[in-house]
């Protein structure tokens, strides 16, 4: 058994900003505690039944001291607020540099493939000191990516894209934890994130078998499943040109301009006919249930490699 | 303090003895009790069916801390395990908690404080228990044909698609409870309106009626939302309905949206009228007014109403925009202030008081401290960084069970001892009251407070197994069980004994202003032999002419 701990190991940026916070927190519970709890001892003894302590003149109520045990508790929430607010704001929005790791997650595994096309199993290795950005869906129920050690956790989702970030600040191995009740073996759901060096990680990354990128992977999917067919400059149906398409605004059918985010694309593929995009008719057939969720993954990787180049 | 005790026991035994024409004798038999439409029987009714729930949902988490005490999943499957946390949740949350003090307490002393001989619509309360037996009819059936595994929270797809249970048994019980839930709002809402005392002003009534009025409007608004989010559960579930199912064309995160719409303001059902009993408990046992009544009164209103705006603070890491969870967050912080204020006002009632330490006003003070701590853990919650980490971990566990069980509970136990003797009228044994009201409060502590420390290390909720450097945590959780365990059965044993051999109460033990006390003990079926007329505020305690009542009496 590891040694008696308080709080987990501090093995990421967030770690030490949400400590900290949680060390104020701390200390304003410990403020209202005993400005609650001294009182009532204090006065349990002095007050007890049978003392011959003084009680003429007793209050019943004071809207000064209403007023002000109203407002500092308000105005200590808003700083509290803010910060947690802010804290926030930075953990939940990954930076654009960060490594990309793909991850399905179902009953009751985590599927993991980093953007250079290595793939893992309940397990996920990074580099120290690098950002790393998971992009996370669900094949089956809610599940939840939670690594104490980093205090990161996302909800993963069917249906939906998440996104979870960390910079991983101490080499070692850590815990990964899925949080989110999912069924019988929920709480075999686990793994390890093992944090190493950069060149360690270089090395680890391009050993054994391989393979090819998510992008690479991904335009063969688009080339064999009858994608080019169609999205295509000579395609004999009036088609959309997806070159240059990621991250832009599409004005739809309705009306609507939508941004061609990785749920735009996703519904796109699955649900073509819930957002038609201006100008084209609703002629593309459903691929629901003929990808797997790492397939649509990586058809959306590369349709984002592609998303900087003008159409032909 | 020993002197002034028996001073205080002494001034009980002389006061009174015990009504022989009362509620209890006015009718023998079973038939007598099925068919009562008396507030105070159906208040014992509830009492009855809501003890066989708790001690089934308590078996379920004596097993589950039972597994808990080695890391490995040894002693039961993890498919029972997963059954069991569930069929806790469920029989504590809808089956226990919800009508504890609502449906118990409030039964029977709601119409009494306000001076009236019964609710507005009696037969429609009896009504109302019949459906709640026949909920819990439904829940055990489903219990019974090998229960449900989607946790008390039912979420989507896992309910709707994956599970392998009895989902639509267990939510068809929880539908039905609902509606018990919603008639017995209307019922309290509207007597409370009507049927008040000659004289008994809104800014009259004792606390506890505030409270439970507040608790009504929740549960009349909020409950019919829970009935749409579970009818919606099961229409997927049972024909495929794409509603939640995201392979359906469905949102699974709009059933959290749904949920959490009635099951934030729940917990409020679940501490408001705890609240109350512990504003009626206070200044009885000090002998003094309560301190700031208005804003005592108005803060569970206050909380009703901000309690139905915070719904979205559960789901901070469900991938709701984070813009959403700032918003929530911050009105999340907002609707601690009021409960804060309650606080502080119960503190500042105990200066200048003269202050006696009974069981119920034990178990008020144990109240205080653990409702605190539960209250001022649920700021590191609403933290929005924070709660990224701390979010179904333990760390929840411990808070929220330091509200319904430390808080909750405790005021049930609180009033249940403070009432028992107007109920019965007989008293229970004050020495076992006072030990079993200690031993709750430190097997309480020692079951929840290590959960603390296991959440923020990140072990999550719901773990048939975990790593083994949580184990010593664990260890500790478990014993504390053992304790609380005993510091619940205990009053179990007292209060049957005392129903023969408790002393006689007497209208009045404890000197109480409400007009509860001002009939007999037990109270005449139609409560009050003449309509009392209420002249002036609650709560008209002296404690200095108490002071010089015990020096004399030394």
């Amino acid at each position: 058994m590891d040694k008696f701990r308080l709080i987990p190991p501090q093995a990421s940026t967030s770690a030490h900003q949400i400590d900290w916070l949680f060390i104020a927190l701390v200390a304003i519970m410990l403020f209202f505690l005993i400005s609650v709890f001294f009182p009532i001892t204090w006065f349990a003894i002095k007050y007890r039944s049978g003392s011959d302590a003084n009680r003429s003149n007793p209050s019943h109520g004071s809207n000064l001291i209403e007023i002000s045990w109203t407002t500092l508790p308000i105005v200590l929430s808003v700083a509290l607020f803010s910060w947690g607010a802010v804290a926030y704001y930075h953990i939940e929005r990954p930076p654009p540099n960060a490594l990309q790791v793909q991850i399905v997650g179902k009953q009751w595994m985590w599927k993991l493939q980093h953007a250079e096309g290595k793939r893992e199993i309940n397990e996920l290795h990074v580099p120290l000191g690098q950002p790393v950005a998971l992009t996370m869906t669900s094949q089956d129920v809610i599940h939840s990516f939670f690594v104490p050690a980093f205090r990161v956790k996302q909800d993963v989702v069917p249906g939906k894209y998440t996104s979870e970030w960390f910079k991983a600040t101490q080499l070692g191995e850590y815990h990964i934890f899925c949080s989110q009740y999912c069924g019988t073996d929920h709480s075999g759901m686990i793994g390890r994130v093992v944090v190493m060096e950069p060149v360690a990680y270089q090395r680890w990354l391009t050993a054994g078998e391989g393979g090819e990128s998510i992008v690479v992977s991904g335009r063969r999917l688009f080339l064999d499943r009858g994608c080019s067919g169609c999205h295509a400059v000579n395609s004999k149906f009036h088609t959309p040109l997806l070159e240059g398409l990621f991250d832009k605004p599409v004005p739809l059918s309705s009306g609507e301009i939508v941004k061609a985010d990785e749920q735009y694309l996703r519904d796109s593929i699955l649900l073509p006919g819930k957002q038609i995009a201006a100008g084209y008719d609703n002629i593309m057939p459903s691929y629901a249930g003929q990808l797997s969720e790492e397939e649509i993954m990586q058809l959306i990787a590369y349709l984002k490699s592609i998303g900087d180049k003008t159409s032909p | 303090m020993n002197t002034s005790s028996n001073a205080t026991t002494t001034i009980v035994r002389h006061s009174g003895a015990y009504a022989l024409d009362n509620y209890l004798t006015a009718g023998q038999g079973v038939k007598s009790w099925l068919l009562t439409t008396d507030h105070k029987r159906i208040g014992i009714l509830y009492l009855w069916t809501i003890l066989v729930f708790f001690l089934i949902a308590a078996v379920a988490a004596a097993l589950m801390r039972i597994e808990l005490l080695t890391p490995a999943g040894d002693l039961i499957s993890s498919e029972t395990y997963n059954k069991l946390f569930t069929v806790h949740g469920v029989l504590m949350v809808w089956f226990f908690l919800i009508p504890s003090i609502p449906a118990v307490l409030g039964n029977f002393v709601i119409p009494m404080m306000i001076g009236a001989r019964d609710v507005a619509f009696p037969r429609l309360n009896l009504f109302s228990w019949y459906l709640f037996v026949a909920a819990g009819a439904l829940a055990l059936w489903s219990l019974i044909h090998g229960g449900v595994d989607t946790g008390w929270t039912f979420y989507t797809p896992y309910s709707t698609t994956y599970a392998n249970s009895h989902v639509i048994s267990m939510a068809a019980g929880i539908f039905v409870a609902g509606f018990s839930s919603i008639i017995t709002g209307i019922n309290f809402i509207v007597t409370i309106h009507k049927m008040r005392a000659p004289g008994l002003r809104w800014f009259r009534l004792p606390l506890f009626i505030w409270a439970l009025y507040a608790t009504s409007l929740i549960l009349v608004l909020a409950t019919p939302v829970l009935a749409i989010t579970l009818a919606l559960m099961s229409v997927e579930r049972l024909w495929g309905v794409g509603i939640f199912d995201p392979k359906l064309g469905g949102d699974p995160i709009l059933f959290q949206h749904l949920f959490w719409f009635y099951s934030h303001p729940a917990v409020y059902i679940m501490i408001l009228p705890g609240m109350g009993v512990i504003s009626e408990l206070i200044t009885c046992f000090s002998r003094k007014r309560i301190f700031g009544y208005a804003w005592v009164g108005c803060s569970s209103m206050a909380i009703a109403v901000l309690g139905f705006i915070v719904w979205g603070h559960h789901m901070f890491v469900s991938s709701q925009s984070i813009y959403a969870g700032m918003i929530f967050s911050l009105l999340s912080f907002l609707v601690a202030v009021p409960s804060g204020v309650k606080v502080f006002n119960w503190t500042a009632t105990l200066y200048k008081g003269s202050i006696t330490f009974q069981t119920p006003m034990l178990y008020a003070l144990g109240f205080i401290g653990l409702f605190t701590i539960g209250g001022l853990t649920g700021l590191c919650v609403a933290t929005l960084a924070v709660d990224v980490h701390v979010h179904d971990t333990y760390f929840v566990i411990a808070h929220f069970h330091y509200i319904m069980v430390g808080g909750m509970v405790m005021a049930f136990m609180g009033g249940l001892h403070y009432w028992w003797p107007k109920i019965t009228g007989r008293l229970y044994p004050e020495f076992w009251g006072k030990l079993a009201a200690m031993i709750t409060f430190i097997g309480f502590n020692l079951t929840f407070f290590p959960q603390f420390l296991l959440g923020y290390l990140g072990m999550p909720r719901r773990y048939h197994a975990y790593p083994p450097e949580f184990q010593m945590l664990n260890v500790l959780s478990t014993a504390g069980a053992s304790i609380l365990g005993v510091g619940y059965v205990l009053p179990l044993i007292y209060f049957l004994w005392s129903l023969k051999r408790g002393r006689l109460a007497g209208p009045n033990p404890w000197r109480a202003t409400g007009l509860e006390w001002q009939t007999s003990s037990p109270p005449p079926v139609h409560n009050f032999e003449a309509t009392p007329i209420a002249t002036a505020s609650p709560y008209l305690y002296d404690a200095e002419a108490d002071r010089d009542l015990h020096m004399a009496n030394a």
